[in-house]
């Protein structure tokens, strides 16, 4: 059926067609319609099931407050849950599925859950955790896990991309309605930088379509006129932007602001990203946000049909939609009557209004009557009959207990409880509300904003936002607004002319929270307050007698506002029943606090470019490319790519392992240790201050040499290792850990620039200016010698000593270190020259049999020598001398960085645990990480645990399974048996024994 | 001796802005007290550029220095051109406490160009890169989505940005995603 009234429809072009679906059925629409517009265009009031009691629900709303109209939308990689009807724009080929249904929208078996709505009240699912115990595990999480949720996740990975922008601006306009507009025109003219954004795809906001009658107008025009003439002036000014299908999504600290683009959504053939987060530091923030019409509370308030009166003249005004032929208007304020004029207007069958309160003059009454358009005062409804669709609803007297005085036929209830400021953003960083009796609204308190870092507000609510809901206040308000905002950046504001708009005699609100006022438990208990997720007056009553009186508490208990929509409509009509349940006014009761995002945004918006090839900066040496075509099977170290090993033609990963280690101290191997840290410690007391950093002294390293050094952090533990070289008498080079660089970089600024901030010391991180390549065995010397340029002999570079000079035409630095315990030299080129030594290197070392080594090789030969590595024998609670490291521990110093702490008397204890060699009785290789144990059990009921394993690998060389761990007392047992607990619950057997396994005198470094 | 090779070829992007690495580029890092004499008359003696104030670069011809941080400058020079300068310098500050380090190999260069450039380069970095507050003359050391870069204007549309050359491949592609059609956002 085709619900289209020709002469309205002001965003639709209905000389053309869009083709949609909905569940599979074909469904036609124009361009310019909401997914919501059309499906009720087609008679389509049903569009989902409540999350609780799988009743039916219908569109309620024409926004972003809408509860009820969620779809899963499009297909694929495409597809996305809990999408709002009511701000998705209809494009060609759009497929869109209800949700939260089983089998099937028209017939779903979950709504047995309404049957049993008695046995799940508010709370419910908390008493399920208490009793009895044990039906939660097996009875209740079973079902509820089964029952819970809207949307189903997609299940392929999302195609389309996203973006951020950062964005610095004076004055952030949130909000493209009437108030927006103004205010950005007054902030604009003072010279301010301003940015208005506005989340539909269309300016002007409510007050086109409630401008009804050729009275309403702003200056000599009319309001959509007046809206294009500003948009224009806007338009035309240098310093503003405009940006619609952009929500103000959250405020933060600072001005900052997150906005929500949606690039493409309505087009989604469109090349570019789907949505962009604008990340925005403005200097002031307007809010124009509008506000939000409240639905009343009454019985069968949530059956669909029964609509905003707001919505239901949005659908007409803006997309020619007359969502219902026979209306029942059910209000408390005159603002309703503007829906019951357009409806006859445009030619409703039926329009009848029941209006709460007590017969009153007011021009819009005069107007409605005129019209002869039946109203009824002190009438409320007493219940909405129908189960899908709204067949007739049953009056009564609103101040009794719902009696029923007639019934009249309808299939639209427009209802208008009043209406809420949107206050979120202010809130979001602060902002406190109060409650005005006379609008019944909660609006902001101007003198309590979100303030800056220097106390200041720097968010302002201009227009409906701040309770401005007659067209004069509002103008002169945003007006004003706007000029204040420039003022407190610091430009001179001229005076703005501020057009006049006709005054409306009005007749106020009449607050009433329930229908009709003393409603009977039944009526009470089909009332809703929170159509999204199931709360009923009957659930807040319930939680305030079982003692939840804080609203934060009754939110929680009810979840009253705790669903997608976050209580948009359902907030302040929950706080009126929580108020009068407790007997108190609303302002005594208080407000749950409003968070970020406004409305939900979408998880690639967050995540920005972050994904895939992006997700992560990876790192890579000068060799990467030439690693990659040599089958290295990747191993990530911090950010860094290293090659664990390079993998050959039929041969698995472990068997390449035990090849590289073989061939390393067999013939020759190269590693690539570019990745290494190499900081730059340079000044007057330079010396001093690494003998401060390292446990060792280095301030006694001879020009020329190289040392090994252990740095800790001021509570004593191992934090870091390498080698320093002393460069010339006031300059060092450090070597840190791979993934040590950066921090220890930062360990030492900070030292310096907070403690010795008048010591004399630069520190610069060279790491990749850099490439470093290890050329590690026996025949070490000889490719280097063949290389030809520096000698290098054992006498003129010996062990841990360095030079500068020339190999095979390039300039280098050679350092002869080990961490390998072979003949060993690293050479240091410019990162540029990488690649060209490492392939020079290969081709002269061919006939020593030179092979690439990985990280893996690196592991098993460093442990064969009993070296330990950060990070594997050390994790935070680790001493130098637990690792018997004592020999770099400097006892002369007056003091370095840990070592006070390492005077405690639990790091001195004789019982911590202590580096050791572990062998297995049977070869095998322990498990990695396992627990030494011995007899007994501690107070948890575990075997008592002495020990454990930190290295462990299979020692080619050695050819058995060898490890390293910290056992207690461990250096005072050698020899010992130990049970080493394995991951199958079962003990293998493991000797202490030295740790260093392999040429025991360190002869093959040092030839 | 062996020449040095930048990270990334000659490739470049053709989006909504150009993009393009922009090989080898001498580059010395210098620390110090910007306030002393001896350090400004150094860098003028060898640069022939008077150290620029806060966040300030100034070029003439194809050397440059720009302003890092209070006791830090950045040189800019050919590539080989690195090592004689640095020698200069070290040799003029003598026992004065300063560092001077060629840093050419550790970093890499793109060029980011068109009149969509600063859009592009607002999608990656927390600067105002409007046309009225960042302009030429001036240099930022700043994030780029999860990296550092330092980035000033070469010419009106067109950004240098200097990254470390460990993550070119990422600033590339980063760029490239920045830059890919129909992502103009129509703001400058």
């Amino acid at each position: 059926m085709n619900k289209r009234v020709l002469q309205f429809g002001r965003l639709l072009d209905q000389s053309r067609t869009v083709s949609f679906s909905f569940n599979g059925k074909k469904l036609v629409g124009h361009p310019g319609d909401t997914l919501a517009s059309a499906l009720l265009a087609n008679d389509q009031h049903l569009v989902g099931r409540s999350f609780k009691y799988h009743r039916p629900r219908g569109i309620v709303a024409a926004g972003p407050e809408e509860p009820n109209a969620l779809f899963g939308l499009n297909r694929g990689a495409r597809f996305e849950p809990n999408q709002l009807g009511t701000t998705t724009e209809l494009f060609e080929g759009l497929e869109a599925c209800s949700q939260n249904h089983w089998p099937s929208l028209e017939c779903d078996f979950g709504e047995v859950n309404s049957l049993l709505s008695r046995f799940l009240p508010a709370g419910f699912y908390y008493k399920t955790f208490i009793h009895p115990r044990a039906f939660w595990k097996h009875v209740y999480e079973p079902l509820i896990r089964r029952s819970a949720g809207l949307g189903r996740p997609p299940s392929e990975p999302d195609s389309d991309t996203y973006e951020y922008l950062y964005l610095f601006i004076d004055i952030l306009v949130i909000g493209g309605g009437i108030a927006g507009l103004q205010a950005a025109k007054s902030a604009a003219q003072a010279g301010a930088r301003v940015l208005v954004i506005e989340q539909s795809p269309h300016w002007g906001g409510r007050t086109v379509v409630d401008a009804t009658t050729a009275a309403d107008t702003i200056g000599d025009l009319s309001a959509e006129q007046y809206v294009n003439q500003i948009l224009n002036e806007l338009r035309n000014m240098p310093n503003v932007a405009l940006r619609n299908r952009t929500m103000g999504a959250a405020v933060y600290d600072h001005g900052y602001v997150l906005a929500y683009e949606r690039c493409t959504d309505h087009d989604p053939v469109a090349a570019g990203p789907r949505h962009r987060l604008w990340r925005i530091r403005a200097a002031q923030v307007i809010c124009a946000t509008g506000a939000i019409e409240r639905p009343m509370t009454f019985a069968g308030n949530d059956i669909p049909g029964v609509m905003l009166a707001s919505a239901v003249r949005d659908y007409l005004v803006n997309y020619a939609v007359m969502v219902g032929h026979h209306t029942v208007v059910m209000t408390n304020n005159d603002d309703a009557y503007v829906t019951a004029i357009l409806l006859k207007k445009a030619g409703a069958a039926s329009v009848r209004v029941l209006d709460t309160r007590a017969q009153h003059e007011s021009d819009l009454k005069t107007a409605t009557e005129a019209l002869s358009i039946p109203v009824s005062h002190g009438r409320a409804i007493a219940r909405v009959m129908g189960r899908k669709r709204v067949k007739s609803v049953k009056i009564c007297d609103v101040s009794g207990t719902g009696g029923i005085i007639e019934e009249i036929p309808a299939d639209i209830v427009a209802m208008s409880g009043g209406w809420s400021p949107t206050l979120h953003l202010w809130s979001h960083c602060g902002g406190k509300a109060e409650w005005d009796f006379r609008q019944a609204m909660l609006r902001p308190k101007a003198d309590c904003p979100p303030v800056g870092a220097d106390g200041r507000g720097f968010v302002r609510c201009a227009g409906a936002a701040n309770g401005e809901l007659d067209l004069q206040d509002c103008l002169n308000q945003a007006t004003e607004t706007g000029s204040r905002a420039a003022s407190d950046i610091g430009l001179n504001v001229a005076e703005v002319e501020v057009p006049v708009a006709p005054r409306r005699s009005e007749t106020a609100i009449q607050p009433v929270w329930q229908l009709p006022a003393h409603a009977d438990h039944d009526l009470q208990a089909k009332s809703w307050i929170d159509f999204q997720n199931d709360v009923k007056v009957t659930d807040i009553q319930l939680a305030v007698r079982e003692g939840f009186e804080s609203v934060e508490h009754t939110k929680r208990y009810t979840t009253l506002g705790m669903a997608t929509d976050q209580g948009k409509l359902s907030n302040i009509n929950g706080l009126a029943v929580l108020s009068g349940s407790l007997n108190q006014s609303i302002d005594a009761t208080g407000t749950t606090t409003f968070r970020p995002p406004y409305t939900p945004i979408s998880m690639g918006a967050i995540a920005g470019e972050a994904r895939a090839n992006l997700f992560q900066p990876v790192r890579c040496t000068p060799m990467h490319q030439w690693h990659q075509d040599h089958g290295a099977v990747w191993e990530p170290v911090g950010q860094w790519r290293r090659p664990f090993t390079y993998q050959q033609k039929n041969e698995s990963v472990d068997e390449a392992v035990v090849r590289e280690i073989k061939n390393t101290r067999e013939n020759l191997g190269l590693l690539d240790a570019s990745t290494l840290g190499k900081l730059i410690v340079k000044g007057p007391d330079a010396a001093r201050f690494l003998d401060m950093l390292y446990t060792n002294m280095m301030s006694s390293l001879p020009v020329g040499r190289c040392r090994y050094g252990l740095m800790c952090s001021e509570n004593g533990f191992l934090m870091d290792d390498g080698v320093v070289v002393r460069l010339s008498e006031d300059s060092f080079l450090c070597h840190t850990t791979t993934g040590g660089a950066d921090h220890v970089h930062r360990h030492m600024e900070e030292w310096l620039q907070t403690e010795w901030w008048d010591w004399q010391v630069y520190v610069a991180n060279i790491t990749e200016q850099y490439a470093q390549i290890g050329v590690v065995g026996p025949n070490a010397r000889k490719v280097l010698q063949k290389l030809g340029g520096m000698t290098l002999a054992a006498d003129e570079l010996p062990f841990m000593a360095w030079q500068d000079g020339e190999l095979g035409g390039f300039r280098a630095r050679v350092y002869r270190i080990s961490f390998s315990g072979e003949l060993s030299y690293e050479i240091a080129v410019p990162a540029g020259q990488g690649l060209s030594l490492w392939s020079t290197l290969i081709e002269a070392g061919e006939e020593f049999g030179i092979m690439p080594y990985g990280t893996e090789a690196l592991h098993v030969m460093r442990a064969e020598k009993g070296f330990i590595m950060i990070g594997d024998e050390t994790d935070g609670t680790v001493t130098p001398q637990d690792l018997n490291l004592n020999w770099a521990i400097s006892k002369k110093k007056k003091d370095y960085i840990g070592k006070r702490a390492q005077q405690r008397d639990y790091m001195v204890h004789a019982d911590r645990w202590r580096l050791v060699g572990l062998e297995s009785l049977d070869g095998s290789v322990l498990p990695e990480g396992a627990y030494m144990v011995e007899d007994g059990r501690n107070a948890l009921g575990q075997e008592n645990m002495i020990g454990r394993v930190t290295s462990t690998y299979y020692s080619p060389t050695l050819g058995k399974g060898i490890a390293m761990g910290l056992v207690r007392h461990g250096p005072d047992r050698m020899g010992d048996v130990l049970l080493v607990a394995d991951l199958e619950g079962g003990h293998r057997k493991a000797r202490i024994v030295n740790p260093i396994f392999y040429d025991r005198e360190h002869t093959k470094q040092n030839v | 001796m062996s020449d040095s090779v930048a990270p990334l070829g000659t490739e470049t992007f053709v989006g909504i802005a150009e993009i393009k690495p922009l090989g080898l580029q001498g580059l010395i890092a210098v620390r110090g007290d910007l306030q002393t004499q001896f350090l400004g008359d150094a860098i003028k003696q060898v640069m022939n550029i008077a150290i620029p104030g806060v966040r300030g670069v100034v070029f003439t011809g194809n050397d440059g220095v720009g302003w890092i941080s209070p006791d830090e400058l950045l040189l800019f020079c050919d590539h080989e051109k690195v090592a004689a300068r640095v020698d200069e310098l070290r040799e003029l500050l003598g026992d004065r406490h300063t560092l001077v380090l060629t840093v050419s190999d550790e970093r890499v260069i793109f060029s980011v160009s068109g009149v969509r450039s600063r859009e592009v380069m607002a999608k990656l970095c927390p600067v105002d890169f409007s046309p009225t507050e960042f302009t030429s003359g001036m240099i930022r050391r700043t994030r780029m989505a999860q990296i550092a870069a330092t980035i000033w204007l070469s010419k009106h549309d067109t950004f240098e940005i200097i990254v470390m050359r460990s993550v070119a491949q990422y600033a590339f592609d980063l760029l490239r995603v920045a830059a890919s059609e129909g992502s103009e956002v129509d703001l400058w």
